[in-house]
């Protein structure tokens, strides 16, 4: 095992103790729930991590095209996702329980919502190619397309929006040094890089299993062949 | 020959095609005039004209629809010997810059008579008739630089996800435009000065120039294969 795996589990379970037992700021409605900060925020920073990782190998993919940056591509996008889906429930969880709402209309909440829909549509279109070649070219194409349209949704429009209830809204969607308690920044900061990690593990398992996967059909393909 | 009289070329090529088989366009202007006249039937069983937001979002939609209709055409209808021809004679970013062209006149040739008829049947609630005219505009610019690539994946991708894939792949790619062009148009309805639209409008166009160059950077390893 590689070091920065026991760096991921070391972070990850310090933000589980440390994130549900440490110290927070006593505020009025938040309460208890701003603890949802270890969580649900840098889940986004990871999937935003790793979908641009997924962009950069559809990138590499056209430049010079293998089936290691295609492999590589589609399973970022796929953790990409799972932390997408993550972050959305623990998002709603906690909307739930501070706007009473499971979900509201909201730039943030839309833009969230549309990411998902984007890299589901991604898998729809890996689904509907069958032939190899043309299906890592045409989904390495609208990876990196949708990518570019996402971004002004995710951090441009969010920045020019006149109002959201999400926090750290009122210009800048981004926690200034006003919002962060810095006795949470302890904790804050190293979730965010456990929880990339984690997803960067998730990510290299997959590719491992779909490399061996890859290598067993040509060996079979060889030996029907032969 | 330079880039814009290769586009030139490609686009009166395209303009031609289309005025010889007429029925394609008669075909989208029926289908925009149909959905209208059911809109109208509908809301007429409430007692005639329905209420202002209504009226924008569902005019939207029905672009939304006419354009995804239109956008299935443009580079799907072409034979792979045809695109072989092409491929020895145009650029491919000359073809893409012409089909984003000419998309965005289909779209308009299909928006403003829409929007025409729309208002004859359902009543017209808009306070600020030249916004609104230019937020149809550069909505159906928009939907044309976002849906042209789209639109040439769906074909390539073959016939498995048929009229769908392009749906399911241009909805989520359309909906920031979507978003914004029925703020800009909402504004208009109220009448509300242009100050209130004009953010929205600058990142609308920001967001066509990203489109319309990612477009133009991946277009030749689209075609390519």
């Amino acid at each position: 095992m590689k070091w920065w795996k026991y760096l991921a589990i070391v972070l990850l379970l310090y933000t589980a103790i440390a994130g549900l037992l440490g110290h927070v700021p006593r505020l009025a409605i938040l309460n208890e729930t701003e603890r949802n900060l270890y969580f649900h925020v840098p889940m986004w920073f990871g999937m935003t991590i790793i979908l641009g990782a997924s962009v950069v190998n559809s990138v590499r993919y056209l430049r010079n095209p293998s089936p290691r940056l295609d492999i590589l591509a589609h399973e970022s996008a796929k953790t990409g996702i799972l932390l997408g889906v993550l972050g959305l429930m623990t998002g709603s969880l906690w909307a739930r329980y501070t706007w009473g709402t499971w979900w509201t209309t909201d730039v943030k909440l839309n833009g969230a919502a549309v990411t998902m829909l984007i890299y589901l549509a991604y898998l729809v279109l890996r689904g509907a190619v069958a032939d190899e070649q043309q299906r890592a070219r045409l989904s390495a194409i609208y990876n990196i397309f949708a990518f570019s349209a996402a971004i002004p949704l995710l951090f441009i429009m969010p920045r020019i929006a006149s109002a959201s209830l999400h926090p750290g809204m009122g210009g800048n969607p981004g926690f200034s040094k006003y919002d962060l308690d810095s006795a949470m920044r302890l904790v804050f900061y190293p979730a965010v890089i456990g929880w990339t990690l984690l997803g960067v593990w998730i990510t290299e398992v997959a590719c491992r299993l779909a490399f061996v996967k890859e290598k067993i059909y040509t060996k079979l393909d060889e030996k029907q062949l032969a | 020959m330079s880039l814009p009289a290769e586009i030139w070329l490609l686009l009166l090529k395209d303009l031609r095609l289309e005025w010889r088989q007429r029925t394609a366009l008669g075909g989208l202007l029926l289908y925009v005039a149909g959905t209208v006249y059911v809109c109208y039937l509908s809301f007429s069983l409430r007692g005639g004209a329905p209420p202002a937001p209504a009226w924008n979002a569902l005019f939207w939609v029905i672009l939304l629809f006419a354009a995804l209709g239109a956008a299935g055409r443009g580079l799907a209808q072409e034979s792979a010997g045809l695109r072989l021809y092409y491929y020895t004679v145009a650029r491919p970013e000359a073809v893409i810059l012409a089909k984003i062209i000419y998309n965005a006149l289909l779209l308009l040739a299909l928006a403003l008579p829409g929007l025409l008829l729309y208002t004859l049947l359902l009543g017209n609630p808009v306070q600020d008739w030249p916004l609104y005219a230019a937020s149809v505009g550069l909505g159906a610019i928009s939907l044309a630089s976002s849906l042209t690539l789209v639109a040439g994946i769906a074909a390539r991708a073959g016939q498995a996800g048929g009229g769908t894939l392009l749906a399911v792949l241009g909805l989520p790619v359309l909906v920031p435009v979507l978003l914004l062009l029925v703020k800009v148009s909402k504004n208009a309805l109220d009448g509300l000065p242009w100050e209130a639209s004009q953010s929205s409008v600058i990142t609308l166009v920001a967001l066509n120039f990203i489109v319309a160059a990612v477009s133009y950077l991946l277009f030749p390893f689209l075609w390519r294969s």
